[in-house]
């Protein structure tokens, strides 16, 4: 072999080491946390082993079961670490029940239900309420998903001190406060799932909001919050909300390539390249919406599943099922009233019933002062009077849409409908 | 005999000037044993710094629980609880039942085991 091949064998078995070595961290970084009891420690354990495995794997070839490998070796250097510093509670316990481990090191290996159980300890852990949202979605990309805090800077547009500040401050306060490393209790669970589910679509729309930031490392992001999302179908397969969110996050995900022209121009759901859409996603995204609402449980990611479902499967954007639609915002707006949902019914509505219907709903939500900064309310206002022939009614609705919009792409638009309608004779 | 809260109020300092306040030690250490022998002293203890706070409200039934310390200046400290918990979850779900948590804020500080002052 010439030199020229050996630094591409060893660069491409570090590649495949560092590869192996990402997808099996969170399980043993989840197991070595339980087990020593300190965040920190245990992710500076996991760390050397990534080394030594960088160090030898390339040489020695990756391990039958690299996640065997990488346990052992991140629990010996935890064993060292522990015995140097003395800052951990429960010391003196804890070194002795890993040196225990580690001498029955060939049985010890955990049992698939206990991995899984330490993988939910991790992400309820990473998503207490006792700690800030962005600690949250730093915490849980940093240890389940494994990215690195610059990486996690970069796509928050964070300098990257900053974030790594976030992060320790919030391992301080797990520890400091006590925050317990466990899954809730039976009657905290439903809210504390919320809460999960919520973080993970925080990482999705981060990534999928095209708006700010470097486009690759936000589609990574969407990527990641996807894995998330199918791992906790995985760890938690009877909660039809977790395969309702995963299945808006393929639904909207699978379109990704047709929301940009390519000058970079928005291109809203009505104008697109069904062609490019993808549809292994869209199918996987319709299987677990199938799955979820077998359980019978409605919620509200299900609920958005669904519309977006509709509008996906519907041959054509004027073929689109706008009734169903409607139907799913009201039961929507029943479950998490909010002003978003009470405009997007209405504009539902409008499709489905004619313009004098959906302005009917958009009446009272005009007259709440409340609203009146609520650009979309405005836009949609503006849409419905136009379709109803009062275009001076909607002149005034698109400028005033026009004077609230913060976005340039979204305010071009506005302005085109607004010309378009003073040209219509 | 009625009994005082007294609080104690100091910046938050760097690193360096923590060093100084340790040197204080002798002297908490002696004022804290003479109020002991007096029989004077009922409880005391360190606290955490504020941003390992965590304040809990309940509004509509529903628990809030935020990071960090309360932030209403209206609002005046009014009492105060010293509980022995498991962990973080069981110190809010108690702190969630006090009445002030319906009107006002419900601040959860953790207080320093004095156990890891010989560990370090």
């Amino acid at each position: 072999m010439t030199s020229q091949d050996e630094i591409a064998a060893a660069a491409g078995s570090a590649a495949a080491a560092e590869r192996v070595f990402r997808d099996e961290r969170s399980s043993v970084l989840a197991t070595l946390i339980r087990q020593v009891g300190d965040f920190q420690l245990a992710e500076d354990a996991v760390q050397d082993a990534f080394e030594s495995a960088l160090a030898t794997w390339p040489r020695d070839g990756i391990p039958r079961n690299p996640g065997a490998w990488i346990t052992v070796a991140a629990r010996r250097r935890a064993i060292d670490r522990l015995r140097r510093d003395r800052s951990v509670a429960d010391r003196a316990a804890r070194l002795a029940e890993l040196t225990r481990l580690d001498g029955q090191e060939h049985s010890a290996i955990s049992e698939e239900s206990v991995l899984d159980d330490d993988r939910l300890r991790l992400i309820f852990t990473c998503c207490h309420p006792a700690l800030d949202q962005s600690a949250h979605v730093a915490l849980t990309l940093r240890t389940i998903g494994g990215l690195t805090t610059g990486e996690i800077a970069r796509a928050f547009l964070v300098a990257e001190p900053t974030m790594g500040k976030r992060i320790v401050r919030a391992k301080r306060k797990i520890a400091e406060a006590h925050i317990r490393y466990q899954v809730p209790t039976h009657d905290e669970l439903p809210g504390r799932l919320r809460g999960v589910l919520r973080v993970v679509y925080l990482i999705f729309n981060e990534g999928y909001s095209a708006s700010v930031g470097d486009q690759l490392t936000r589609g990574e992001l969407s990527g990641e919050a996807i894995r998330l999302g199918r791992l906790l179908c995985e760890l938690m397969p009877d909660e039809p909300e977790a395969w309702g969110l995963l299945s808006l996050m393929l639904l909207h995900d699978a379109r990704r390539a047709a929301r940009t022209a390519p000058d970079g121009r928005y291109v809203s759901l009505n104008d697109q390249d069904r062609a490019l859409w993808d549809h292994d996603r869209i199918a996987e995204g319709l299987r677990s919406l199938d799955r979820a609402v077998r359980a019978h449980r409605p919620g509200q990611y299900q609920l958005q599943a669904a519309i977006t479902a509709l509008h996906v499967r519907a041959p054509s954007p004027d073929a689109t099922d706008w009734a169903q639609i409607a139907d799913l915002y009201a039961a929507l707006g029943k479950l998490s009233p909010s002003p978003v949902i009470d405009v997007n019914h209405a504009a539902a509505v409008g499709f489905a019933h004619g313009p004098q219907a959906g302005l009917r709903l958009v009446r009272p939500l005009l007259a709440d002062p409340a609203l009146d900064h609520y650009q979309p309310l405005h836009a949609t206002n503006a849409e419905l009077l136009r379709r109803d022939g009062d275009r001076l009614g909607a002149a005034h609705a698109y400028q005033r849409a026009i004077e609230l919009s913060e976005n340039a792409v979204e305010r071009a638009e506005l302005r085109r409908r607004l010309a378009a309608l003073c040209g219509e004779s | 005999m009625p009994q005082y809260m007294v609080l104690l109020y100091a910046e938050e300092v760097e690193q360096a000037d923590q060093e100084q306040r340790w040197a204080e030690m002798p002297l908490w250490l002696e004022l804290t044993e003479g109020l002991r022998k007096a029989g004077l002293l009922v409880s005391n203890g360190a606290l955490r710094p504020p941003d390992m706070a965590t304040t809990v409200r309940v509004r509509g039934g529903e628990a809030e629980i935020t990071d960090g310390p309360f932030a209403v200046t209206k609002e005046v400290l009014a009492g105060y609880y010293v509980l022995e918990c498991a962990d973080l979850d069981e110190a809010l779900r108690h702190a969630a039942r006090f009445p002030t948590a319906l009107y006002g804020s419900v601040e959860v500080r953790p207080i320093v085991d004095p156990a890891s002052y010989s560990q370090a």
